[in-house]
């Protein structure tokens, strides 16, 4: 149990490059705090620095209140899952999960009674023996999990633990590993580039974007006020639609009164776009933009169709609910309440929507 | 592997496997034939061997012969036995062997797992070692070794073929295909650099040990050139100087019977050790585990 607090912690890397750019940042004692943003944004970088196998250019790096700055990886009581799993392979899977204790010195019934509580837990049991070229994919997964596990750390870490299996598999472990999570309680920090594994496993998401933090916040808050156009389309599948007043007002968009002063940016998100009948009945009294789309493409995917379609040059994306009734080809009338738009200023930041009394004024 | 024969060959012809064997065992009674001689003539006499024609077939002194080889003095080489020379040998390829192997593992851990100044240089260094075989820096070393007091002793015959850059390299090539992650891994484990060392890279390397052993023992057992140089005294002498020492150049003078008892004695180890090991390391290469 611990809380991990980072103050303007800075790498550069020999050749000059600099990988983060200052992060402020606590994780709550028992958090799963999942990093996620673009390759190469500074994820890895910034989690092996908080388990020691980086060094830290400047700042500081808490663990339980303890700055671990100079300490080495074993010295900071953390664990880490690592992407390729890492595995021991010239040593059985029981030996795997005791070599961290057997050289913490801990005695050997209680290494016994660790490795086997835990690979009771993971459902490892009939495996100790093996070697780890003798598992599947995810049972070597397991096997990396139990490493961890058995240290009791502080801390765990994860590096895109599951980008190397298959999407159910993936699928399953996201919830194996949110369940263990909360049943030991262990403060987490977790990267990856999925943005659904992000949303789904974090209580607290941060979002980051070449070297620095572009949001903190929990997934569904910054679902629904991404503080920058960089999350807004970053988190989300598809992605948030981008446009400019002046696309909307083109195709028949009345933003009078809608848009804030500073506002260049108009975003929608593709749930939040419609045919007119569907979201009049979703606006209520909030009211609708309405505005006309050139079709595309129209992928069925099954519970929802995607429909690809343009606004002059910029691509829309609308997602209709099961199999929808539109054209193929052609304009389509699609509607957005007005209370579900989000707006960006020049430099890409969120802008609050003009509030609700000042919009009839206007 | 055997589907894939199968239906290779039987595209071709029926006869296919037998003109294959028939090539191999060819091959195998050329290769053979003259151990097989040696052989033959360490169970023969003297006179048997020197008076013609061949004898194809094991003679009646096989006992007498190998009982004087090994109890016996050898004329040629003042009165050393067999198990003086085999000794001597034996001392010197085990050093040679476990020497380089212990030298070259330990610098291929160096540089490759260490940052330290001058890192690549040192790797350079090493590297140009290849160019100057032992023939090219005999003298020097030789003249080191008088100096040093060391000749007619095992550190003087063992030493200076300690060093090898082969080996250094091969083990460099195989550490750095270890993957950066397992070594990430064991420190996250609280393992520092000689437990990695004994925990990982040794037992991760123990096939590459088992073929180089090989390889370098037989190099040890067979060093001629050096072993010459720096010993002086009889009992000093590897079998293969022994050897050399004990052909005369009047054939007369020879005693051939027991120059093949001692050719015998000089095939065995290596051969013992190829077979024995050999086991090892192909089980280590059929479950190669990284
Ligand atoms: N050892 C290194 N030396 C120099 N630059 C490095 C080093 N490791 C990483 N970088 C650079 O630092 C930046 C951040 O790398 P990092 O591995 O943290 O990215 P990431 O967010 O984990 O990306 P991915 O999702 O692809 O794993 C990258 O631009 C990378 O090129
Ligand atoms: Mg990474």
């Amino acid at each position: 149990m611990a809380t991990v607090a980072l103050k303007t912690v800075r790498k550069v890397y020999a050749g000059g490059m600099e990988a983060v750019k200052g992060i402020d940042l606590t994780v709550p004692d028992g958090a799963l705090c999942v990093l996620v943003g673009p390759s190469g944004c500074g994820k890895s970088t910034l989690l092996r620095m908080i388990a020691g196998l980086e060094e830290i250019s400047s700042g500081t790096i808490e663990i339980d209140g303890r700055v671990v700055n100079a300490l080495e990886p074993a010295e900071r009581d953390i664990a880490m899952v690592f992407q390729n799993y890492a595995l021991y392979p010239h040593m059985s899977v029981y030996d795997n999960m005791a070599y961290g204790l057997r050289n913490r010195g801990t005695p050997k019934p209680e290494i016994e009674r660790k490795v086997r509580e835990a690979a009771r837990m993971l459902e490892l049991g009939s495996l100790l023996d093996r070697r780890p070229r003798q598992l599947s994919g995810g049972q070597r997964q397991r096997v990396a999990m139990g490493r961890a596990i058995v240290r009791d750390p502080k801390v765990f870490l994860f590096d895109e633990p599951l980008s190397n299996l298959d999407a159910k598999l993936r699928g399953q472990m996201r919830v194996e590993i949110r369940k263990l999570q909360r049943d030991l309680g262990v403060t987490s920090i977790y990267v990856t580039h999925d943005q659904l594994e992000a949303m789904t496993l974090a209580d607290v998401l941060v979002v980051m974007n070449s070297g620095r933090i572009e949001q903190v916040g929990a997934p569904l808050d910054v679902y629904e006020e991404p503080a920058t156009t960089f999350v807004a389309s970053f988190i989300g599948a598809p992605p948030m639609n981008l446009l400019t007043p002046d696309h909307l007002s083109a195709v028949g968009a009345v933003l009078e009164g809608l848009l804030p002063a500073d506002a260049v940016t108009v975003g929608i998100r593709p749930e939040d776009l419609g045919t007119v009948e569907a979201k009049s009945a979703e606006a209520g009294s909030a009211g609708l933009i309405t505005f006309d789309v050139t079709i595309d493409v129209l992928e069925p995917v099954g519970a929802e169709s995607y429909l690809y379609a343009r606004v002059q040059d910029a691509s829309v994306v609308v997602r209709l609910p099961g199999r929808a009734a539109v054209p193929e080809t052609g304009k389509l009338k699609v509607a957005a309440p007005v209370d579900k738009l989000h707006f960006f200023d020049t430099h890409g930041k969120r802008v609050d929507p003009v509030p609700v009394a000042a919009r009839r004024l206007g | 592997m055997p589907e894939r024969t199968e239906a290779g060959t039987t595209s071709r012809s029926r006869r296919s496997p037998w003109v294959s064997h028939a090539v191999l065992i060819a091959g195998i009674l050329i290769v053979v034939f003259p151990i097989y001689y040696t052989f033959v003539a360490s169970t023969l006499s003297l006179q048997q061997i020197l008076r013609p024609p061949l004898q194809l077939l094991p003679g009646s002194h096989f006992l007498d012969n190998y009982y004087e080889a090994l109890f016996g003095g050898l004329g040629r080489v003042g009165g050393i036995n067999v198990w003086t020379l085999l000794l001597n040998t034996s001392i010197v390829a085990l050093s040679v062997a476990v020497g380089k192997i212990v030298i070259s593992i330990l610098s291929a851990y160096a540089i490759v797992f260490f940052r330290f100044p001058f890192r690549m240089t040192f790797f350079w260094v090493i590297f140009i070692t290849l160019m100057l075989p032992v023939e090219v820096r005999i003298l020097p070393t030789y003249k080191v070794m008088v100096d040093l007091g060391l000749i007619d002793t095992y550190t003087g015959l063992t030493l200076p073929l300690m060093a090898s850059a082969t080996a250094t390299l091969l083990f460099r090539q195989f550490f750095m295909t270890i993957p950066g992650e397992l070594l990430e891994a064991a420190r996250v484990d609280g393992a520092g650099p000689w437990r990695f060392f004994f925990d990982f890279v040794l037992p991760l390397s123990k096939t590459n040990i088992a073929a180089l052993f090989v390889i370098l023992f037989i190099y040890g057992w067979t060093q001629y050139l050096w072993p010459l140089l720096v010993t002086n005294s009889n009992d000093m002498n590897t079998i293969i100087i022994a050897l050399r020492k004990m052909i005369s150049y009047a054939d007369a003078d020879t005693q051939w019977h027991l120059v093949m008892v001692t050719t015998i004695f000089a095939i065995l180890p290596p051969v013992a050790v190829v077979v024995l090991m050999q086991r090892w390391f192909v089980k280590g290469l059929v479950e190669t585990e990284k």
